[in-house]
């Protein structure tokens, strides 16, 4: 078990690598740069600007100096927000991001798993199809038609919810549903085809069962089986929460990283791209590490590579 | 009930699997009704605007944002453009980019992971590490790097999208493609000295449609979602052309105060994507042996 | 049967779950109740703290560095240059400078320093800091992009380009520590206004010198940890894209005249921002989306306002293209623009047509209309042109940036040319950077553009089309013009001034290099509560005026 989680970690590397390069790459290739403004600066000005950043040097050399810091966990300051490093903005900005994540994490099962299972059980029955149906709706209405659709209705309408901030525990209700329902749909999905696997090989064993209490056996191994695809998507649910958190964090004004992902693109911030892209590479593969180990503990037939 | 499921057993065996897959496509209703919605909205969306006479790019800046109304059947936006057509349009680019950008997963998706799966060792481990840093990638960055890089047409927003549509696509064609490479016929075919791009075209390309199908087509409902997020950002489709996702981003903002920007793009963008999810599913259960 | 017990299981082991899933959602709705929220107005009427919008971050807090609008609202509360402006006259009062004297030939000025003058640390406030911060941002390695606001000081632009290395030479002296004296190389009219600008304001020098050099662009001077003013408030908490808050500096030199305890400024985006302001959770905006205009004229007419700013809306055009080489064409696309519609129906926020380019009231300056809406004049000097009816004028494009305000003007004015002229242009949009680089290169046919003046002077505007400005894209060198503006510079006698200034505005819009569309107009929502808060062209409000009072303002 060990060994196949240093050989994970020692593999993340590379790919790591792979990431900050294709950045680098992707980022000079893109026309503009972080320093081109609406009224034009002095060509000697821009020269230092460019000394100071080292962007006068030719690009392998920069390339190098560029992989040098990282090497040695120097994210760089940001080319946009002076006075600011690259980590110190993540640091005040991921954990109120990944608060959202898990938020909506929460709400994606808690929603989705039920009307998935629930479906399940009503197979081939009309109430199958309006269980899905509901839960569908979670993938047809992106976040940007969805939160100003809560908000309409919670918070001008009904004044429940205050309309964007994160001060308060109430703040996160919506945000989290808003970003939740989409991944709830996935689950529910999951959930009932998984079930509905499940079902049909217990079935056969459970015509040959007798009494309840094998029943109740075969029901609990049924969900447990039936979570494990539910499990399996977990890895790329987080994927898609971290960076599509932005839409919610703009409408609901929360300070959190997910605006860095498009802003930092958007402005050329060359080390705010790279800081933030390796970051949430790492949190990939550490979640797809941590689904794995979870996958492997609940069924340890899955242990081959 | 046993004797039941033997006669069906033996009547299948009758028809090939393709027919098979297709019998229980049929039977299942939500697919059915996902065909129909789908193709009914494309229908529309192709041929409708030839029979209206209002223009998309028509303003009438006075008119302004009105409801729905017999001239205007749902209603016009600030600048007066009638919604209905610009809907409909909407929906020609929007099914258009859909497909072009899955088209371009599947032509660098199928052989790249095809390739890999079946080479394994070394190619594969490397190809995979590819995919994988790629895929680690915020998709928000990639896209707008190259939309950026590469300039604003819209070819060139399917090749952007297309970009990272095709690394799911590329994993789940390597795993089957793995799975396949170790069945017996595709040994014996290397034993006999067949050349590799023979079996691939021939041997393992074919046992591969199946799942290729199924995510194809829930990859286009994905990229309509995509482009969708890319307006938000404002790298979707440009002006003058317009996509659902233009739509229902504009009416979002609005949608207080002319609910009908909203509710007219969004209910077809729902329903095209509803469609598209089930009958992906249903070709899911359809294509899956476990069912019979 | 059998199976019809087996599904009985497992719906019984489904209410289980429900159980326990659904009490937890009824918990999480519950505590939806609770931390029930304050709106920020009810709040900070009573503690005097006030709620602002500015759309986003800054980018900095450095004076030396940043050149956008929102740092300019945050510094002012935080840092106080020479001078200050009245909210509503904007004259010239005493900030730092307490009194100052002109000398004879207009290149001399001496500065006396208010004795109260002090920095929020307790150091007192001497003459050398200016000089230290005049040297910091006319530094060469310092790269700072507004260094040339400084350059009617003597010495000044040499020193910034490199030409110069000893700083001694450069104007500014500080004989004692509460008189500083500046000398310029001419005698320049505008230069009071002039240092009201952020680029004049010092900088706490142990300060800067204790994070980095002097030099040091990086630096963490500005962390609140560290940051260290003169201003009426203190910075007080900053995390980028959170609430930016500043609390009001006890040892400002006339802490009595401020009335807020603190100032939050809120980067919201502008849908949100509206959202929030109607929800009681802002006192300012920084802008009102269009769609929303309406709504508010007939609902909360009190809550929102137009006021004219100093900035013009434009199109530039590529003169070294053909057909837009030739004069008649680009009056001829000035001309067939109905400013009137596109103001009314589009911008809705009562601008101004612009029939010149510096808009009215600069600094006294109003410059006179150089044409009109003529359509058929448009049309016949088109058909002069060579191009009858818009026949055979190829398809040029129309650059802006992406931004749906921008996109709803391009389309409008693309049509109006198609049927008053007959021809067809492409739209094409870019992302703010592409689009600058796109710009600079000269690679374009037409351009969207806005230019927002530093200061109220019309030098600012029209010093914009000048042959060596970096800022003119246009490609339009005129001898003559350049000659105008230079004299302009050197009159000090403001009627003469203003005449010379009149004579370069119409040559410049007899050859049309760029076609103006309208001045810029501030439109933003205000709460009632907000008392001493004067709309004026610079945008500039001092937060020593402001003040929330419960009774709303009475309109004037």
């Amino acid at each position: 078990m060990f060994n196949h989680i240093a050989r994970r970690l020692l593999h993340a590397l590379p790919t790591l690598w792979l990431v900050a390069t294709l950045t680098f790459i992707l980022l000079r290739l893109a026309p503009g740069g972080p320093f081109d403004s609406e009224k034009q600066v002095h060509p000697t000005v821009r020269a230092q600007i460019e000394a100071h950043y080292g962007l006068d040097q030719p690009i392998y050399r920069q390339y190098l100096r560029f992989i040098g810091n990282l090497l040695q966990g120097d994210l760089g300051p940001s080319y946009k927000y002076e006075g600011w490093n690259v980590q110190e903005i993540i640091a005040q900005s991921a954990p109120v991001s990944l608060e959202l994540g898990a938020l909506a994490l929460v709400v994606a099962i808690v929603v989705g798993m039920p009307l998935g299972v629930l479906a399940s059980l009503r197979h081939h029955r009309p109430a199958e199809s309006i269980l899905m149906g509901i839960a569908m709706l979670g993938i047809c209405l992106p976040a940007f038609v969805l939160g100003p659709l809560l908000l309409l209705v919670f918070s001008s309408s009904l004044d429940w919810f205050n309309p964007l901030g994160w001060n308060y525990p109430s703040d996160r209700v919506l945000p989290a549903f808003t970003l939740g329902l989409f991944y709830a749909a996935y689950i529910a999905r999951l959930a009932r085809s998984g079930m509905l696997d499940v079902m049909q090989h217990e079935y056969i064993r459970t015509a040959r069962a007798k009494g309840l209490k094998e029943s109740v056996i075969v029901c609990r191994h049924t969900l447990r089986t039936a979570l494990y695809p539910v499990v399996a998507y977990i890895g790329p649910a987080v994927a898609g929460l971290i960076s599509g958190s932005f839409v919610v964090e703009t409408i609901f004004f929360i300070p959190g990283l997910g605006q860095f992902f498009v802003n930092s693109a958007f402005n050329r911030d060359y080390s705010m791209v790279v800081g933030t892209a390796l970051f949430y590479a790492l949190l990939i593969i550490l979640f797809n590490l941590l689904v794995d180990i979870i996958q492997m503990w609940m069924n340890p037939r899955t242990r081959n590579d | 009930m046993i004797k039941q499921k033997k006669v069906a057993a033996a009547n299948s065996a009758a028809t090939s699997l393709g027919q098979d897959a297709w019998q229980r496509l049929c039977q299942n209703r939500m697919a059915q009704i996902g065909g129909s919605i789908f193709i009914l909205i494309s229908l529309l969306c192709l041929i409708g605007p030839f029979f209206v006479s209002n223009t998309y790019d028509a303003t009438n800046l006075a008119y302004g944002a009105q409801a729905p109304s017999a001239e205007h059947w749902f209603g016009t936006d600030d600048l007066g453009r009638d919604v209905f057509i610009r809907t409909l349009l909407g929906g020609r680019i929007s099914i258009g980019v859909g497909f072009a950008a899955t088209v371009v997963a599947l032509l660098i998706g199928v052989p790249y992971g095809a390739i890999a799966g079946y080479a394994g060792g070394r190619t594969e481990a490397l190809s995979m590490r590819f995919v994988d840093a790629i895929y680690a990638l915020p998709f928000t960055i990639i896209v707008i790097l190259l939309t950026t890089w590469l300039g604003r047409s819209i070819v060139l927003l399917f090749l952007a999208i297309g970009a990272v549509e095709w690394l799911t696509m590329a994993r789940i064609v390597r795993g089957q493609s793995k799975a396949l490479r170790k069945q017996t016929y595709v040994e014996a075919a290397m034993i006999n000295g067949v050349p590799h791009h023979r079996i691939l075209l021939r041997h393992i390309l074919p046992n591969m449609l199946g799942p290729i199908i199924v995510y194809t087509t829930l990859t286009i409902p994905a990229v309509i979602l995509l482009e969708s997020i890319l307006s938000f950002v404002g790298l979707g489709v440009q002006p003058p052309m317009s996509s659902w996702g233009i739509l229902i981003n504009e009416g979002a903002m609005k949608m207080d105060i002319y609910p009908w920007l909203l509710i007219f793009p969004a209910l077809f963008f729902s329903l095209t994507i509803f469609a598209l999810n089930f009958i992906g599913d249903g070709l899911r259960d359809a294509l899956d042996p476990k069912e019979s | 049967m059998r199976d019809r017990s087996q599904r009985t299981i497992a719906v019984r082991h489904m209410q289980l779950k429900a159980l326990i899933y659904y009490p937890l959602l009824c918990a999480l709705l519950f505590t939806s109740g609770c931390g029930k929220k304050a709106s920020n107005v009810e709040r900070g009427l009573k503690q005097q703290e006030l709620y602002v919008g500015i759309q986003s971050s800054p980018s900095g807090l450095d004076p030396h560095l940043t050149t956008g609008v929102v740092e300019q609202y945050i510094l002012i509360a935080l840092l106080e240059g020479l001078v200050t402006r009245d909210g509503q006259t904007l004259e010239v009062k005493p900030g730092v400078a307490k009194s100052w004297d002109m000398s004879a030939d207009g290149k001399t000025y001496t500065f006396h320093l208010d004795p109260n003058a002090r920095w929020s640390n307790g150091d007192p406030l001497v003459a050398d800091d200016f000089v230290f911060s005049f040297k910091r941002i006319l530094s060469p390695a310092l790269g700072a992009p507004n260094a040339y606001m400084l350059y009617p000081m003597r010495g000044a632009e040499a020193y910034n380009k490199g030409e110069l290395v000893d700083f001694s030479k450069v104007g500014v002296s500080a004989p004692s520590p509460k008189i500083l004296v500046i000398e310029l190389d001419a005698p320049t009219p505008y230069f009071l206004g002039l240092l009201s600008h952020v680029s004049w304001f010092p900088v706490h020098p142990p300060t800067i010198l204790k994070h980095g050099t002097i030099t040091d662009r990086a630096s963490k001077w500005t962390q609140p940890a560290n940051f260290v003013g003169n201003g009426p408030f203190n910075l007080e908490s900053w995390k980028l894209n959170a609430p930016l808050s500043v609390m009001k500096n006890p040892l400002f030199r006339d802490p009595d005249s401020i009335r807020l305890k603190r100032i939050h400024f809120l980067p919201i985006p502008i849908d949100p921002e509206e959202r929030a302001f109607r929800a009681g959770h802002l006192h300012l905006t920084y802008f009102v989306p269009s769609h929303r205009i309406d709504w508010y004229l007939k609902n909360q007419p009190e809550r929102i306002r137009f006021d004219t700013y100093l900035g013009t809306y434009y199109y530039g055009l590529n003169v070294n293209r053909p057909p837009l080489d030739d004069v008649r064409v680009r009056k001829a696309l000035a001309y067939s623009i109905n400013r009137e519609d596109l103001i009314e129906h589009i911008l809705r926020a009562g601008q101004k047509a612009a029939y010149h380019f510096t808009p009215p009231n600069t600094g006294g300056y109003n410059a006179k209309d150089g044409f009109s809406y003529d359509p058929q004049l448009a049309r016949q000097l088109l058909a002069d042109a060579g191009f009858p009816e818009g026949e055979g004028f190829p398809k040029l494009q129309l650059l802006y940036n992406t931004s749906e305000q921008h996109q709803t003007i391009a389309v409008a004015i693309q049509q109006m040319w198609k049927t008053e002229l007959g021809i067809d242009i492409e739209l094409y949009n870019q992302e703010w950077k592409v689009y600058l680089s796109t710009r600079e290169e000269g690679n374009f046919d037409i351009m969207r553009a806005g230019w927002i003046g530093d200061y109220d002077d019309p030098f600012t505007f029209l010093g914009l089309t000048t042959s060596n400005s970096g800022n003119n894209h246009t490609g339009w060198s005129n001898p003559e013009y350049d000659a105008l503006i230079q004299k302009s510079n050197e009159t000090l006698d403001p009627i003469q001034r203003r005449k010379i200034l009149q004579t370069a505005e119409t040559l410049l819009l007899e050859e049309m290099p760029i076609i103006p569309i309208n001045f810029y107009v501030r439109r933003l929502l205000i709460h009632p509560t907000v008392h001493g808060w004067s709309p004026n062209v610079l945008d500039r409000h001092p937060y020593s005026e402001i003040y929330l009072e419960a009774e709303p303002a009475s309109t004037d």
